[in-house]
């Protein structure tokens, strides 16, 4: 087993592991400080930041024999036998320089840049820089320009680590940044006429370790010491990023995508780092709301729950239609629901919005034309608890040629409304219709029962993406006043004591159905593969379990 | 700031003496400040203010902390430039600022509306410690009275007017001598 020695301490590599010195270093718990590496992109150890000195062990002697120089961490392999000094009076002094250096040409105009509190340079200067500035340069305004659409590049404040032109060329496969000018003169551009206008173009602001490139709809909005960060995943299409939900005082200013190796690696695209807004549109339906006298009249909770409570079991004949959007959890809850009034309740699966094609980017990232977080979620369940999958147009012409007898709840949900003016006749065949929607649309206006729902990211539970990856989240703001969240709808309708938690409901899925049986116990961070346990159990019990589902 | 900044002076406590850890006679110390006071009265040198009959004298008003007001630059336009760092500052959260860019070429940032819930202020001046521009400061304003809380909330249209009648009577910091020595001259009176 490899063996590297960082300072004092030992680090075991697995037998062919390939790490470089700044990440043999981190196993042993050392931070080296870094700009240009990124471990998404390719090495060009060009900000000298990571210099350490290096050297070999000998296995036979136990002699060291160090390089004469200081080399870049970043660029060298952690090989058996590799030593890397991570804080000796030499090191510290070539990183005081190269700090020193880039504050040579650099603003210093923290104060209002937006970067200042999650800035490296600042960070590191803090770490490793000369307490005191031997140049006398007085703090200036950075020169400015608009790189695209949604980025402006500030253009002194660059350090020239090139993260974001590397990313450009590897990741997004379009090459629109460049490095113009030489030597101390170098600059960030683009082409004439070729903005930064790629689908990916958001995240060369996450890159960028200093404040030179900025998302103009951030710019100036928050300072980032306000923002509390939850993790959580995007709603956007099915790839379901792992992202952050960057929140202040319930209201959400950015999203950041979290490093997930089985999804979404470092990234996320535009759409869905900018697919928030509808979540705090005026718009929003913040109030239940009942049919009477032909008109929808709003009603506080109370009425809500004792009315349902009361014509749930009456109304009888129940289909419960779960929503791409719902979380696994409150999708169970529904489907237990509409069940424990009515023991042979359909459950079927809403409509599943689509936009143009999959779109893949060179590195492999994708951005799928399926525009709902958890359709292989409700599908497996509604498939589990069915026996087989009902989509919603089996549904809906099972009800043309035989309407309904009961009740209908459709658990909407959607952002943009994907009901077709037959959908609205097909529904309103119900005896009893309840619709949970984010924004008044044809087919609640026909509702008997008109509930707010929650947007992604005020629900809580998990989603399951294209690659049958499930992911747990919190909520990450409160929703508005007035709108509850599915899971707090169906757990008071249920009856179930306290207030609703997904984590044990979740148990309760995994425990009960084969197919979440990869969901028990502890969720990592990067989310599950449900497939390894189906795999892994021999097909009889997999098919017995279905069926007695 | 890093710990060996050559700017930094580290000091210990000082231990306390035989005298102070034995108590009494700091407390029979400090009692006498209120006797000299009480016997003043007595003699008839009242040193209480009737206000509002009678206006207090506010002895040192370049450091007094009054009602805020926002400071112009050169060209009359705002100072501050919409760094946050008051509102950061401020342990009574009664500053609320949304920045914008600035219409100016020379500036990048500049507040687009800035307001202080002057009933909410504590008036404890960390907000014209953490401004980097000196753009805010408090005066020696301090009969601050309205007939609604509305009228309390200050924005930057009236904060600007606060400078304006005060600028010819306290100079901002940066164009006065150290705040400190003034400080200390007052000390020394
Ligand atoms: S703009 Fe940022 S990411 Fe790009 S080279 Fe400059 S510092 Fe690096
Ligand atoms: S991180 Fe190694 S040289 Fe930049």
């Amino acid at each position: 087993m490899p063996i590297v020695y960082i300072d004092d301490k030992e680090v075991h590599l697995q037998q062919h592991e390939r790490l470089n010195g700044i990440q043999a270093a981190a196993r042993a718990g050392v931070q080296i400080p870094y700009y240009c590496w990124h471990p998404g992109l390719s090495v060009v150890a060009s900000c000298r930041m990571c210099l350490v000195e290096c050297g070999k062990r000998d296995p036979q002697t136990g002699q060291i024999s160090m390089l004469p120089k200081l080399v870049p961490a970043c660029q060298t392999p952690a090989t058996d036998g590799t030593v890397f000094l991570t804080n000796s009076d030499r090191v510290r002094e070539a990183r005081a320089m190269v700090e020193e250096d880039l504050l040579l040409r650099h603003p210093i105009d923290c104060p209002i840049c937006d970067k200042a509190g999650e800035c490296r340079l600042q960070d590191y200067h803090f770490l490793h820089g000369r307490g005191q500035r031997r140049a006398d340069i007085k703090p200036f305004t950075s020169r400015k320009r608009s790189l695209g659409p949604t980025i402006t590049l500030f253009v002194d404040r660059c350090i020239m680590c090139s993260r974001c032109v590397r990313f450009c060329r590897e990741i997004a496969g379009t090459s629109e940044l460049m490095v113009v000018n030489r030597g101390a003169h170098e600059e960030i551009d683009v082409f004439p006429g070729f903005p930064l206008s790629n689908k990916l173009a958001g995240n060369v602001v996450d890159l960028c370790p200093v404040g030179a490139l900025a998302d103009k709809d951030f710019l100036y909005r928050q300072r980032v010491w306000y923002l509390k960060s939850h993790p959580h995943v995007c709603a956007g299409c099915s790839t379901g990023c792992s992202i952050y939900v960057d929140q202040n005082q319930d209201r959400i200013w950015r999203l950041r995508p979290r490093e997930n190796p089985h999804v979404n690696q470092w990234w996320m695209c535009d759409e869905g780092r900018y697919g928030w807004k509808y979540v705090h549109d005026p718009n929003r339906i913040t109030a239940p709301c009942r049919r009477q006298e032909g008109q929808l009249k709003c009603i506080d909770w109370d009425t809500v729950w004792a009315d349902l409570e009361t014509q749930l079991p009456s109304v009888g004949g129940w289909t419960a239609v779960l929503s791409p959007f719902q979380t696994v959890e409150e999708a169970y809850l529904l489907a237990e629901l509409v069940r424990s009034v009515d023991p042979d309740a359909t459950i079927a699966v809403g409509p599943i919005p689509s936009q143009g094609r999959d779109e893949r980017f060179p590195n492999g990232f994708t951005i799928r034309a399926e525009k709902c977080p958890n359709r292989i979620g409700v599908q497996t369940l509604a498939g589990q608890l069915q026996g087989e999958l009902l989509s919603w147009e089996e549904l809906k012409s099972r009800w043309k040629s035989q309407p309904p007898e009961g009740g209908l709840w459709i658990a909407g949900g959607y952002p943009a409304s994907p009901w077709q003016s037959d959908d609205v006749e097909v529904a309103r065949r119900a005896r009893l219709l309840v619709v949970q929607e984010l924004f008044p649309s044809a087919l609640g206006a026909v509702a008997d029962y008109r509930l707010p729902a929650a947007a992604f990211v005020e629900r809580e539970g998990s989603y399951v993406n294209v690659h049958h990856r499930l992911q747990v989240f919190q909520w990450a703001i409160r929703p508005p006043r007035g709108v509850y969240h599915d899971g707090h709808i169906y757990w008071k309708l249920l009856g179930r004591p306290g207030l609703y938690r997904s984590a044990p409901v979740l148990q309760e899925v995994a425990e009960r159905f084969l197919a979440f049986a990869a969901a028990k116990g502890e969720i990592p961070d990067v989310g599950v593969d449900l497939r390894i346990v189906q795999l892994a159990e021999p097909a009889e019990t997999v098919m017995t379990s279905i069926n007695s589902a | 700031m890093q710990e060996n900044d050559p700017n930094i002076r580290w000091v210990d406590e000082s231990p306390l003496s035989a005298r102070e850890r034995l108590y009494l006679p700091l407390f029979f110390e400090g009692l006498t400040t209120t006797l000299r006071h009480l016997g003043r009265s007595l003699a008839g040198k009242v040193v209480t203010v009737s206000y509002p009959d009678q206006e207090p004298k506010i002895d040192a008003p370049l450091i007094y902390r009054g009602v805020h007001r926002l400071n112009r630059d050169e060209q009359g336009r705002v100072k501050c430039v919409a760094c946050f760092l008051c509102a950061t500052a401020c342990p009574a959260h009664c500053i609320d600022i949304v920045a914008a860019e600035s219409p100016w070429p020379d500036r990048e940032k500049y507040p687009e509306s800035f307001t202080i819930d002057e009933l909410r202020c504590i008036y404890c001046g960390m907000c014209e410690e953490a401004c980097p521009v000196d753009a805010i400061e408090l005066t020696s304003l301090y009969n601050l009275t309205g007939r609604s809380r509305e009228e309390m909330i200050f924005d930057k249209e009236k904060l600007l007017s606060v400078y304006d009648q005060t600028k010819d009577k306290e100079p901002m910091r940066s164009q006065r001598q150290s705040t400190g020595s003034y400080a200390a001259e007052h000390n020394r009176k």
